[in-house]
């Protein structure tokens, strides 16, 4: 009776298995997105020399992969996209582990330092790019304007990450080559929001995050790389510490900025964190929340919903982050002409203006503007006031005329990025310490 | 040596059940096993053998608080399912005497499964918060001024959305075991003058014993391994060690986060084979 036999070891693993399988079912995974084992897609098996039978298969996080640019993509360029959305860190998985499952690797300028040396990325001949010299110099030379504070910015720089020494190099080249690791297209300027009405003044600080004014009713974001350097701005602007590079800290500065947090948490200062775009929107819009870390579209989506959100321009300057796409090695012949195409189909123009209403910025901004109504540009490039009621790209109105965007205007707000997103050396103590400021 | 075809069925039978929990259970835990021992040099994991993954997890008061948390609620939760379920299926099959209507109850308690579990879980969210259901009326009521804020991010509503997820595992098995309960113990206790505790403390709770193992282990192992729950209902205050696999795979860290399961699983074994040694489940099945 006691003694375990193997027919109870059996229904013990039969039990166990049932679990096992129960969990699974209940995980919340949606419908199997194409391209995966479950719902594979249709790969282009034999290579005819008619551009129009190719498919491309992009893998990227949400705001791109969406059906309103797969539609226009495909109309203007005769072949077939599929997209995949996925988190930030799945990108980045499947970036690394599974190079089949993709053409285009749509993915942030702080993964390269773990994709690139996986070798899955084939170098991009610029040369092929007609629009290339449109890009933002942010992305090439890492100067904007003389002086501005994002020409010396902490953590991985698009700079740092965008070219490679040659075609077949693994490494970054420090100055523009011929030869770029992923394409930019859409990056942004991230920094607190709050809810005007609820705070009732004007929040100007990142310091304001840890004013015991707002206790209980302050929200910071759960991705352990990203949410460390947001603590870090406000530690920094509470004039706590000061970094040497926030971006990649030491375990000393990493020890340090968990006590803070954890004294913190402890204090009651934290409502929630938030992980995904959709919780930081109805954090705010139910009002559990009132200031946060937030990300630009967040803000368009709670306006959308008619409450008032402001994306504070703070005095410290932003965390900037950058998307971009790269070409998998996997890639020849007309397939490759196709990536090209889709390359330069997205440094056109219309992606740029339809990425621009929802609050982001272009790689090309010259290009967008053709997409734009002159009154839209204005108002999301120049700082201007709205001279028309301002419509995100699903025919939403998020701000009526007279409005004036938060942070001024394009070389304004992109100049004042202190700090990238990044991928730090001490990654892995990271994600430790992180931990321990989540179970505190 | 001839081999009938007579010899080769019960092989045969075994067949597709052996193949499937081979290359679906047994092969993807050895590979995490494997890799458990792997090394991990800041970007990739490195092939290797090293028991520092494993020395991480013991030695550390933040994983061992994240386990102890996750004990925590595995207990919590197994134990308002069981002080909910016990009497749902007690008078599911003992109070209600047409079978017809036992179906059509137990068909209602299901209904909540119809839906999405992340749905369910969310759905809680506008009910407890700040601005929720509950705290209006509370304040509208004036029982309190200010909105009560433990409703909601908090252990409390960790419990609560995993009670209202996995309570039906715990209401199914106790059901079954009550349902062949001989009714002719009970007559005969009642005609022997047996009060009704007694007769609860000494045929159906014993009787239906095995179907609280059962529902046990469904809980259990369910809650052990949770992240989504934990993340979602604390608002990402509280961790649990599924929690932190996930944000172990998140960023890239296999080894480590092999490690971590296959401690949870060895655990949740545990657990299982202990329940099994007290209660003889071998009737339910």
């Amino acid at each position: 009776m006691s003694r375990i036999n193997r027919r109870r070891f059996i229904r013990a693993g039969l039990a166990t298995g049932a679990a096992i399988a129960a969990t699974r079912c209940s995980a919340p995974v949606a419908q199997a997105p194409s391209g995966t084992p479950n719902n594979p897609a249709q790969g282009p098996e034999v290579i005819t020399n008619q551009i129009k039978d190719v498919v491309i298969r992009t893998v990227g996080t949400g705001a791109a992969q969406s059906n309103d640019i797969r539609i226009q993509a495909e109309k203007d360029l005769g072949f077939k996209i599929q997209m995949r959305a996925l988190s930030t860190a799945e990108v980045i998985q499947i970036g690394i582990t599974q190079p089949k499952q993709y053409d285009i690797f749509d993915g942030e300028f702080f993964s390269l330092p773990l994709v690139i040396p996986s070798g899955n990325l084939q170098a991009i001949d610029v040369s092929r790019l007609s629009q290339f010299d449109a890009i933002t110099p942010i992305f090439t030379t890492g100067e904007l304007a003389p002086g501005a504070k994002v020409n010396t910015s902490q953590g991985t720089a698009p700079r740092k990450v965008m070219f490679l020494k040659d075609q077949n190099s693994t490494e970054f080249a420090t100055d523009p080559t011929n030869w770029a690791t992923i394409i930019p297209y859409q990056y942004g300027a991230d920094t607190l929001g709050y809810r005007p009405d609820l705070v009732g003044r004007k929040i100007e600080s990142w310091a304001e995050l840890f004013n015991p004014e707002f206790r209980g009713k302050t929200s910071l974001l759960d991705i352990p790389s990203i949410g460390i350097m947001d603590a870090a701005m406000i530690i920094e602007a509470q004039g706590l510490m000061t970094f040497e590079d926030k971006g990649s800290m030491t375990r000393e500065e990493l020890d340090k900025v968990t006590r803070i947090l954890i004294e913190q948490k402890q204090a009651g200062q934290f409502r929630a964190f938030w992980k995904s775009f959709d919780e930081s929107v109805n954090f705010m819009s139910s009002g559990e929340v009132i200031v946060q870390s937030m990300w630009s579209p967040a803000v368009t989506a709670v306006k959308a919903r008619g409450l008032p959100c402001i994306y504070a321009p703070l005095k410290e300057g932003y965390r900037g982050w950058g998307g971009g796409l790269g070409l998998s090695k996997n890639l020849s012949g007309i397939q490759l002409d196709a990536a090209y195409e889709y390359l330069n189909w997205v440094l056109d123009g219309w992606l740029g203006g339809f990425l621009s209403r929802q609050g982001y910025y272009s790689a090309t901004p010259s290009t967008a503007r053709k997409f734009m109504k002159p009154e839209e540009w204005d108002f999301w490039y120049e700082g201007k006031t709205a001279a028309i009621d301002i419509v995100d790209p699903y025919g939403k109105t998020i701000d009526a005329a007279g409005a004036v965007r938060d942070g001024g205007n394009f070389d304004e707000r992109v100049s004042n990025i202190v700090c990238w997103n990044s991928f730090m050396n001490e990654q892995v103590y990271l994600v430790y310490k992180w931990t321990e400021f989540v179970v505190a | 040596m001839q081999i009938s075809s007579k010899d080769l069925r019960p092989y045969l039978l075994v067949a597709p059940q052996t193949l499937t929990f081979l290359f679906a259970l047994v092969l993807p835990i050895m590979a995490i096993v494997i890799i458990s021992f792997w090394d991990f040099n800041g970007f990739t994991s490195v092939p290797g053998f090293t028991f520092n993954n494993y020395l991480g997890i013991f030695s550390s008061p933040v994983y061992l608080k994240t386990y102890l948390n996750t004990f925590k609620f595995a207990f919590l939760v197994w134990l308002v399912c069981v002080l909910i379920s016990y009497p749902v299926a007690y008078y599911l099959a003992f109070r209600i005497k047409s079978s017809k209507w036992q179906t059509i109850w137990f068909l209602i308690c299901t209904v909540p499964f119809l839906t999405s579990n992340i749905i369910r879980m969310i759905s809680w969210i506008p009910f407890l918060g700040r601005e929720g259901l509950i705290n209006k009326a509370l304040i509208g009521l004036h029982l309190t001024n200010q909105p009560v804020e433990m409703f909601l991010f908090s252990d409390f509503s960790v419990v609560l959305a995993m009670v209202h997820l996995y309570a039906l595992f715990m209401v199914a098995p106790i059901f079954n075991s009550m349902m062949r309960i001989d009714r002719a113990l009970i007559s005969a206790a009642e005609d022997l003058g047996a009060s009704s505790f007694n007769i609860q403390k000494r045929i159906i709770m014993p009787l239906a014993a095995p179907g609280v193992a059962i529902g046990t282990i469904f809980v259990v192992t369910l809650v052990m391994g949770e992240f989504a729950t934990m993340r979602l209902m604390s608002g990402g205050k509280a961790s649990s060690v599924g929690y932190l696999i996930k944000n172990q795979i998140d960023s890239l860290q296999y080894p480590m986060a092999a490690a971590n399961a296959v401690v949870l699983l060895a655990i949740t074994l545990l657990i299982v084979f202990g329940i099994l040694r007290i209660v003889d489940i071998r009737k339910q099945i």
